[in-house]
């Protein structure tokens, strides 16, 4: 269905965060309000894009009124509509906690700010792509800027992080290009929905489509290829943090996720029980990583390793009804786990700003941070899916799909994950309620800070009771459909 | 939207909003706080109270919100909520009273007051549980909101005490959710229904079934310190004495009991549990918790380890009186639901009492308690009288309605069960009445922490175990009247058989 209504709606969700970035970077003495100004316009705008998506299923528009084959489509189903709605949530919370954060430093190009708006615009124009070539350029955009942002800590390990970040990126969008050239040679074409059309299976398709996943794989820290994500999610600024773990490597997931389900669903077959397992292995890998840190925000960075695996468990479901029932679950756990781990690293922001990062001093710190111990004791509430919170609702849609499959060894993953999660979870808020001296003189926390991360925090719980209208959304346009077909 | 929809959520809210409006009042603010946490309680009573005699009348209270596709947050009152509604409102209101005088001039005040009253918004949230799904919700908001106060003291044990809780409810709780999955998955249904929703499925899923109720019984036995899932509570006596009392009598392990009463009646339904020869065991699991926590808690010497043993051992009672087929052993095991919770909120008041105002935790120390604080070693005498079963005491009526229930099926095992743990609970709580009542004092006597005046204790301190020592004797003596706990029960138990 094309809707002339969402048009200007997909246009400014596009346009409003490289207008911020623009007025940012030229402008530095307006950061302070712009970063903010603009997330708050943008997620007005991409709930009313939702309202449309969720009431007139898939809008497209056809740039310069070119359509495909000969222009580019920019597609919007419930799919992208959610990730947008994700991306637009925690651009929003990191604006307001990043003001605060970063109120003393000086605004410069490489200002925080201008840099963030232009990752955002990257992740909207990604998630509105129905071009593979333009989700290429995306993926550049982003790797470039996350880098970029990672960088901004300035430490020496900072720096390798991002270094080694930046590596990993790029070879994964040469793998990538790699395949989309083969794809290219194959069909002719670049639309995603047309390359599904023409695309016969082969040798060449199978190894277009696999080299796809390998890149993105490597791009989410997909167990066994996470080496990369810990030292550069740890080492980079708190709200820095909370965009890589909440939305960057989201962002490959949604790429692999639409090849698959749209240029070749008989993939799924074939390499989906692979990446099941792989998920299921990050989630215990991950999970047991986390257990075993001393520094706190490594453990959350191994946290997001974890919750990464439960995304791309759904790979592994073959009949139609589950696997519909387990991407709800997952997408919905996109949007839960991207502000639960907005919270938390804010919250580890806070405590850091404090005065200490170590597990093994927290006792001392987190009694005069109650509201940040709170906020990071609810997002752990998502983060080991124990209701009520959006993440039960996600996980239980995944284990419920495990269930209906009658895959044993899923499920016990999904709930021993969650097990492990609400002990690495308790390793940080334990101490909380026991008595430590002050050894050092504390820094103050701005109340902002505090509180945007309890906000955010509340949030996921909310999101447990009112999630059916979400879930809908995801449905809009009927993005799993193609995946589905086979069995019907 | 009428006054029976909101309803059930104004029971919540009632709870839940003076609880987070407390943690964000200042230390100092003593007076806004009490003032809050009591308003809470008492429209808390209020409420259930309404509901209660909404339901008499044969009224429903349902509400529901759709949380996924097939899955609905449903509070559902029905007889068998109410007997734990009203038991929790009621108990909280007297609690509440105590911790405030428990707990004057402590740190922390904001935050336990806080979380207490999150606590037991989750007890009721499970007594009004419609389906398992809502009822996993609140069970796993108990775990999380009685964490904080268990490990309210911050000591080094509380901490242990604090982990060990944890670890075993969380797991539990895992458990629990991996059943609920499974089931759903073979029932495609998780409303609680008066006879259980699981007898027209074929005999060929029957094995999983079993499974299932082993897991779910599991799940919810941790919390009900089923042997050999006890482990936690005996350490989790650290705890302050009003969030033991509230531990013991009102939420954790009454919300364990309670699940256990759901999943036999409205989940599988007792004649079907029957059929599928899962009652027997769970009869057995229970006798066994039975007799061992009545025996370790002869060993202990002190006395709320000794309580805490005690009440593996009495909670055992409701899950042997649900898994006894009959309905006249369903009505034991209900109304010791209700009378439990009465006997042993008392005892813990009682101990909480000694321990602030004698500073004697021990039973060695009690010598002569009885006549420095006559008040408070009567109610204990009362409770303690009740929960070895003498007549007239609420702990007669629950154990006369086992022993006849299990007489009627047959099942005389469960009358030897019935009297070798009267004795032996007369084992461990005679000698402490002895000890309290006719030993002379340690001379010189220590002195008092705490004065009340004229009063042995303060009066916040006194009047909750005298009240619901009081509410012992009531309850027994007027069980045959129309308003007591054993003929509400007698409503539910008629309700899960067909004649």
């Amino acid at each position: 269905m094309t809707g002339a209504d969402g048009t200007p709606l997909i246009v400014a969700a596009l346009l409003l965060p490289l207008a911020g970035a623009a007025i940012a970077f030229a402008m530095p003495r307006t950061t302070r309000w712009v970063g903010i100004a603009t997330a708050v316009v943008l997620l007005a705008v991409v709930v009313m894009l939702c309202g449309a998506v969720g009431a007139g299923g898939e809008l497209s528009h056809a740039v310069g009124g070119w359509g495909a084959p000969l222009g580019i489509a920019l597609r919007v189903d419930g799919l992208s509509a959610a990730m947008l709605l994700t991306t637009a949530a925690v651009s929003l919370a990191v604006a307001a906690y990043g003001r605060s954060y970063f109120r003393d430093e000086s605004a410069g190009p490489a200002g925080f700010t201008p840099l963030s708006m232009l990752l955002i615009a990257g992740l909207n124009a990604l998630f509105v792509s129905g071009d593979l070539f333009n989700v290429y350029v995306t993926l550049e955009v982003l790797g470039l800027s996350a880098a970029a942002l990672v960088a901004r800590a300035g430490t020496p390990e900072a720096l390798t992080g991002a270094m080694r970040y930046l590596l990993v990126t790029v070879a994964a969008s040469l793998v990538y290009l790699l395949g989309v050239a083969l794809l290219y040679h194959l069909t002719g074409t670049l639309d995603i929905r047309l390359v599904g059309a023409r695309l016969e299976s082969g040798a060449a398709a199978w190894s277009a489509v696999g080299l796809i996943g390998a890149a993105m794989l490597l791009k989410s820290a997909v167990f066994p290829l996470h080496f990369w994500l810990p030292p550069a999610h740890a080492n980079a600024p708190a709200p820095v943090s909370a965009l890589l773990s909440a939305l960057v490597v989201k962002a490959s997931l949604y790429v692999l996720l639409r090849v698959w389900l749209d240029v070749l669903p008989a993939a799924r077959a074939d390499f989906g029980a692979v990446v099941g397992a792989l998920g299921c292995a990050a989630v215990l890998w991950g999970s047991t990583q986390a257990l075993r840190q001393d520094q706190l925000k490594l453990l959350v960075a191994y946290s997001t390793v974890a919750q990464v695996g439960y995304l791309f468990i759904p790979f592994a479901f073959t009949s139609a009804a589950a696997a519909g029932t387990a991407w709800r679950g997952a997408v919905y756990l996109v949007l839960c786990h991207a502000l639960a781990k907005t919270a938390m690293f804010m919250s580890v922001g806070n405590i850091q700003l404090f005065g200490g990062d170590r597990i093994g001093e927290l006792d001392r710190v987190v009694q005069r941070l109650p509201l940040t111990m709170a906020a990071f004791a609810v997002a752990g509430i998502t983060v080991a899916g124990l209701p009520p919170s959006g993440g039960f609702v996600a996980k239980w849609l995944i284990l419920e799909a495990a269930v209906q499959e009658g895959r044993w060894f899923v499920s016990a993953v999904v709930l021993v994950g969650g097990l492990l999660a609400s002990i690495y979870v308790f390793r940080v808020i334990g101490p909380a309620f026991t008595k430590g001296a002050q050894p050092r003189q504390p820094r103050r926390v701005p109340n902002a800070m505090e509180w945007v991360a309890f906000a955010v925090a509340l949030a996921t719980v909310l999101l447990g009771f009112f999630g059916m209208p979400l879930l809908e959304l995801i449905d809009a346009g009927a993005p799993f459909g193609n995946a589905l077909e086979p069995e019907r | 939207m009428n006054a029976t929809f909101l309803l059930p959520v104004l029971i919540l809210l009632s709870s839940l909003v003076p609880g987070m409006i407390i943690f964000f009042l200042p230390e100092e603010w003593r007076t806004a706080r009490t003032a809050l946490n009591l308003f809470g309680a008492v429209l808390k009573v209020l409420l259930v109270g309404l509901v209660a005699l909404g339901i008499a009348s044969g009224e429903a209270y349902e509400t529901r919100l759709p949380l996924v596709p097939g899955v609905d947050l449903a509070l559902v009152i029905d007889p068998l909520a109410i007997l734990l509604s009203v038991l929790s409102a009621v108990l909280w209101l007297v609690t509440t009273i105590y911790a405030v005088g428990y707990l004057e001039g402590s740190p922390d005040r904001s935050r336990f007051f806080g979380f207490f009253s999150i606590c037991v918004t989750a007890t009721v949230g499970v007594a009004m549980a419609g389906n398992l799904v809502t009822f996993l919700l609140f069970y796993e908001l108990l775990t999380l909101s009685t964490y904080p106060l268990v490990v309210h003291r911050g000591t080094e044990v509380a901490r242990r005490a604090g982990r060990a809780y944890l670890f075993y409810t969380l797991t539990g709780g895992v458990l629990l959710l991996a059943g609920i999955a499974w089931l759903y998955g073979i029932a495609g249904t998780l409303e609680f229904a008066p006879r259980g929703f699981l007898s027209e499925l074929p005999a060929d899923v029957h094995p999983e079934l079993t499974a299932i109720f082993v897991l779910l019984i599991a799940g919810v036995g941790v919390k009900a310190a089923l042997v050999p899932l006890h482990g936690w509570l005996p350490q989790a006596m650290v705890a302050p004495a009003p969030v033991s009392a509230l531990l013991h009598a009102v939420a954790v392990v009454k919300a364990g009991a309670f699940g256990i009463v759901r999943i036999v009646q409205n989940v599988y339904g007792v004649e079907f549990s029957e059929e599928l020869g899962v009652a027997g065991p769970l009869a057995a699991v229970a006798s066994v918790t039975i007799v061992y926590g009545s025996l370790r808690a002869l060993q202990q010497n002190d006395l709320k380890r000794r309580l805490a043993f005690s009440t593996v051992s009495q909670v055992s009672y409701i899950a042997l009186g649900v898994a006894i087929a009959g309905p006249i052993a369903s009505i034991g095991g209900l109304v010791h639901l209700v009378h439990q919770g009465i006997m042993k909120i008392t005892l813990f008041f009682c101990a909480g009492n000694f321990a602030e105002t004698l500073g004697v935790h021990k039973v060695d120390e009690m010598r002569g308690v009885g006549r420095r604080m006559p008040w408070t070693t009567g109610a204990f005498t009362v409770a303690a009288c009740g929960m070895i079963g003498l007549p007239p005491l609420a702990g007669f009526v629950s154990k006369w309605y086992l022993g006849l229930g299990a007489a009627a099926v047959g099942d005389s095992w469960v009358i030897l069960i019935l009297i070798v743990s009267g004795l032996l609970n007369a084992g461990y709580f005679l000698p402490i009445l002895y000890i309290a009542w006719f030993e002379a004092p340690p001379e010189p006597a220590e002195q008092t922490p705490r004065s009340g005046g004229r009063l042995e204790t303060s009066w916040q301190l006194l009047l909750p175990p005298v009240a619901t020592a009081a509410l012992t004797l009531i309850v027994g003596l007027f069980a045959a009247a129309p308003w007591s706990p054993l003929r509400w029960v007698q409503l539910v138990a008629s309700l899960g058989f067909a004649e």
